[in-house]
């Protein structure tokens, strides 16, 4: 999450202004969604273009990219499935008891459930059970959870927590938590204060607070049971993921990929909240808790002391790589999944090597946080490709072989199916216009960097796809056992490096990079696009005006959710994206929908809306959209967000008639 | 008695037209960052505000903020205050005055030392372990032109802002580096606190093809406001004696303010 000052501006439509125009783009990209919106304007450059869209669409339904070929020279794109047979997922999945006790439902990171009440079939009459304010005007992007017929939803800063009795008609507050960060936080929070969610263990509720806080509350009463300090707000360090609670230990990693600080994911007892072993990103191998398991696939990552051979002398203890997402585990083979942030500073040359050990994957064992092996998707980052995004780990039928697999879709733009026991990638597909790159080596598993497009203080380097945001962000994915199916929420954004502009900090004069986003050829920000893992193809995509910044929820209803960053909550089919059903939340979209059976035995979803985050700072934050280099430069490429959604945190939780 | 009564409520209506007429000139500083500013109002900046709130006749009023990145935009430009009394004259991001003066980035040196570089180009630079300060997430301009030179490992980051700013001199004057790049200013006030240290300003001014290591500094308004850049460009204009007699006082090293880069930063030099 590097940091951008300066000027940016989208490219865009120019002839279509209005937001109804937008709404267009949207349909006019996707094959068959249902007219819940129907245009209010049409203009010939609309029809026509419906009309070459509609040409290149495929009978079974995939958006054809012929569009985009003018502009994509020297550009990776995804390939489309051409003859998609459902797959339906033939591995072990974890029992569903209808509740959701942590954001990525099973240890395994599906986000699927068995529910089916609610399906393909009767989506289209889900009508509002009850809704929830939480008074809160920031980026809401918790999963809610429900445990024994409550319902716990952490909101972001100041990180309260709420319980809802879900046994009483309207589901009326059981209690409140309130941690009371010190709000100094905010101001080391790099993209808005969010809080991305809770996890519940044996009775009790973990979370992190903004200032570098995981709390241990009784489910049933609200009392705090521990709180642990496993930060420091003055270093730079924030903390905004959801800890995983495995085999007894809360998993906390640490926010603030920025340069100076140092990344770390520390395990703390469950019971007492005392830290049981903290695996630093880079540094010593002590530090980094390198032994004799560590067994990395590849040879550019074993060797001693990687993790300060890779930088300059002193570069390690500044370096980043934080773990601010998600966390996958596997009892069986009793290792936990993460990603590590960008390396800092943001200026690649005065860090030359690979810097180990960010942008990659940790694999560690969750007992001792020994790790067992690693792997780099970006090595000597340039452009801030945090590897932190999820980790859905399955058994894939891959080249006639079951294999135990994970599934990541990285910032860089490549969805990774790899050997989850030892780290070897088995498939790195596109899954977004890719620039930077032009592939993975299997054989070495190395990046592919494209040489003109490095950046270099002093020129310009333009067309980089995936930005700095990446191909896909924080934003999670869902995989549905029925289809086989991966649904991924991304952003589908194109960037510019600039030169140099003086800028200033704490009384400092400086020169810094300058960054300019648009939207990839197409001319729209997002896309939420249904990809088979197996083939590494996309058998379907829904663009969006915005970046889909929400997560996706998929049942066993044979449909899946996602919410949008104007406010729009959806159930599209999930065989072929047919939107089925939407509804328009009171703000932007950027939480993580969950399902689960409530006290009547009836099937509930359920999300929080309220827009924020790094794409929604602008109406989160209330910056003046004139100001393109605001929110790290994001803000540019999101400045008409204002005018479709304003801010405010609400929970909404749907039912059938 | 009723003439001193008359007397009274004259001197009380004049009071209160003072007060109602007197303006507010509000100025965003950090709360904790000297020698700039600090909430004791014990920086340069603090005292150059005095100055101008003076001579507009206005009661200072200070908006205590961190100015860490976005702090135009959550600050000035949301409205919370209305001038910051330094800031580069070439950004962009507010409408500036003319400067009131330029420095430069500097190396730090033991007067022992054996060494004292003067240039980025300068041979004895591959021997020496070098201290940068960090600026959020990235170090300051001198590491890049440290970098060009393949000089990258022997680069020591500090920390730039709050009660750890004088630890980049302060590891000079321990020999836990040999030398350190720091903007003129802050290493122009902490120097003294250490005996036997040196400044000298860094070699070349600006490292092609645009990365500058001086600075020109004016005070800052929002974009628009330019009734009151005015005014403050008057204020400079008629007492840049005191102002840069304040700078000496905080051991500001300062370069000329050659005629051709203030026209320079007034236009920007993209």
């Amino acid at each position: 999450m590097s940091h951008y000052d300066m000027p940016l501006m989208t490219f865009g439509l120019g002839h279509l202004s209005s937001k109804s125009a937008s709404k267009e783009r949207r349909k006019m990209r996707t094959f068959a969604q249902c007219d819940v919106s129907r245009p209010r304007v049409w203009n010939v450059a609309i029809l026509l273009f419906s009309l070459i869209v509609l040409l290149c669409v495929t009978p079974n339904g995939r958006t054809a990219r012929a569009d985009s070929k003018s502009h994509t020279s020297g550009m990776l794109m995804p390939e489309s499935e051409s003859n998609y047979q459902p797959r339906p997922y033939s591995g072990k999945l974890a029992p569903d008891d209808g509740q959701w006790v942590r954001p990525a439902k099973d240890y395994a990171s599906t986000r699927y459930s068995t529910l089916d009440q609610i399906n393909n079939g009767n989506v289209q009459n889900l009508k509002l059970a009850f809704t929830f304010s939480t008074g809160l005007t920031r980026g809401h992007e918790a999963a809610p959870l429900v445990v024994n017929n409550t319902m716990y939803v952490v909101t972001p800063w100041p990180n309260k927590l709420y319980a809802l009795d879900l046994t009483k008609p309207g589901a009326p507050m059981k209690w409140q938590y309130q941690p009371l960060p010190t709000p100094a936080a905010q101001g080391v929070a790099c993209c808005d204060v969010v809080n991305r969610g809770a996890s519940y263990d044996n009775g009790k509720i973990y979370y992190n607070t903004l200032d570098d806080q995981t709390v241990c509350v009784d489910a049933d009463t609200g009392k705090e049971v521990w709180k642990t300090r496993v930060g420091d707000i003055n270093k730079g360090e924030s903390i905004t993921m959801a800890p995983l609670v495995a085999k007894g230990k809360v998993l906390v990693g640490v926010s603030g990929g920025e340069f100076g600080v140092r990344g770390w994911l520390k395990a703390l007892d469950a019971k007492t909240g005392k830290v049981a072993w903290t695996g630093y990103t880079a540094g010593p191998d002590k530090d980094v808790l390198i032994g004799p398991r560590f067994k990395p696939f590849y040879a550019q990552d074993r060797g001693q002391d990687l993790g300060v051979k890779s930088w300059p002398p002193d570069a390690w203890k500044i370096g980043g790589g934080g773990a601010w997402a998600w966390i996958s585990y596997d009892p069986e083979l009793n290792l936990i999944y993460y990603g590590t942030a960008n390396p800092g500073p943001w200026d690649s040359d005065a860090r030359p090597g690979d810097n180990k050990f960010t942008a990659g994957i940790f694999a560690r064992d969750v007992d001792t946080g020994e790790a067992v092996w690693f792997y780099q998707y970006s090595p000597h980052d340039l452009y801030d490709y945090d590897a932190v995004n999820e980790n859905i780990l399955l058994d894939l039928p891959i080249n006639g072989q079951t294999r135990k697999v994970l599934v990541h879709p990285d910032r860089n733009g490549y969805v990774y199916v790899m050997d989850r026991t030892n780290g070897e990638v088995l498939m790195a597909s596109p899954f977004a216009p890719i620039t930077t790159s032009r592939g993975v080596d299997l054989k070495t598993g190395l990046l592919q960097y494209v040489e003109e497009k490095k950046p270099t203080r002093g020129k310009v380097a333009r067309g980089l796809c995936p930005t700095a945001p990446g191909a896909k962000d924080w934003q999670p994915s869902a995989f549905s056992a029925k289809t086989g199916l991966l649904y991924i929420p991304h952003n589908h954004l194109c960037m510019d490096e600039e030169d140099v502009a003086v800028n200033y900090i704490a009384g400092t004069p400086y020169v810094g990079a300058n960054v300019v986003m648009y939207d990839a050829p197409g001319g729209y920000g997002g896309e939420f696009t249904a990809w088979d893992p197996v083939t590494g193809k996309v058998v379907w995509n829904i663009p969006d005006h915005f970046p889909v910044w929400s997560g996706a929820l998929a049942t066993a209803g044979n449909i899946v959710f996602y919410g949008t960053m104007d406010g729009w909550f959806r159930a599209v089919d999930a065989a072929n994206g047919k939107v089925l059903w939407q509804f328009k939340t009171g703000s932007g979209i950027i939480g993580q929908p969950v399902t689960y059976r409530g006290p009547d035995g009836k099937q509930y979803i359920a999300i929080l809306s309220g827009v924020g985050g790094w794409a929604g700072a602008i109406v989160a934050g209330g910056l003046d959209a004139r100001d393109k280099s605001a929110a790290l430069g994001f803000a540019g490429v999101m400045q008409d967000l204002p005018k479709y959604t304003n801010q405010g945190g609400m929970l909404y939780v749907f039912q059938l008639p | 008695m009723s003439s001193s009564f008359r007397r009274l409520v004259c001197a009380f209506a004049l009071v209160l037209s003072s007060a109602a007429f007197a303006r507010d000139m509000r100025v965003c500083a950090d709360p904790d960052n000297l020698p700039f500013s600090n909430s004791k109002q014990q920086g340069f900046e603090n005292r150059i505000a005095e100055l101008v709130a003076h001579d507009l006749h206005a009661n200072l009023r200070y908006q205590w903020q961190r100015m860490g990145r976005g702090f135009v935009r959550d600050y000035l430009n949301a409205g919370q205050c209305d001038a910051l009394i330094a800031i580069p004259a070439n950004f962009k991001p507010v409408l500036t005055t003319t400067p009131y003066y330029r420095s430069s980035y500097v190396f730090v040196t033991r007067k022992d030392g054996k060494l004292r570089p003067a240039s980025l180009d300068d041979p004895a630079l591959h021997q020496l372990k070098i201290g940068v300060q960090v600026l959020e997430e990235d170090y300051t301009p001198p590491a890049t032109a440290l970098a060009r030179r393949h000089l990258q490992d022997q680069i020591v980051g500090f920390e730039t802002m709050g009660e750890n700013a004088d630890s980049i001199i302060r590891a000079v004057a321990d020999r836990k580096v040999d030398t350190a790049i720091v903007w003129g200013p802050l290493a122009g006030f902490f120097v003294k606190k250490y005996h036997g240290l040196q400044l000298t300003p860094v070699e070349p001014e600006v490292d092609p093809p645009a990365l500058p290591f001086t600075f020109a500094i004016a005070m800052g308004v929002r974009k628009g406001n330019i009734p009151l850049r005015n005014e403050l460009e008057a204020v400079i204009e008629k007492r840049q004696g005191e102002i840069s007699a304040i700078l000496d006082r905080y051991g500001v090293p300062r370069l000329e303010m050659a005629p051709r880069l203030a026209a320079e930063s007034r236009g920007g030099t993209q």
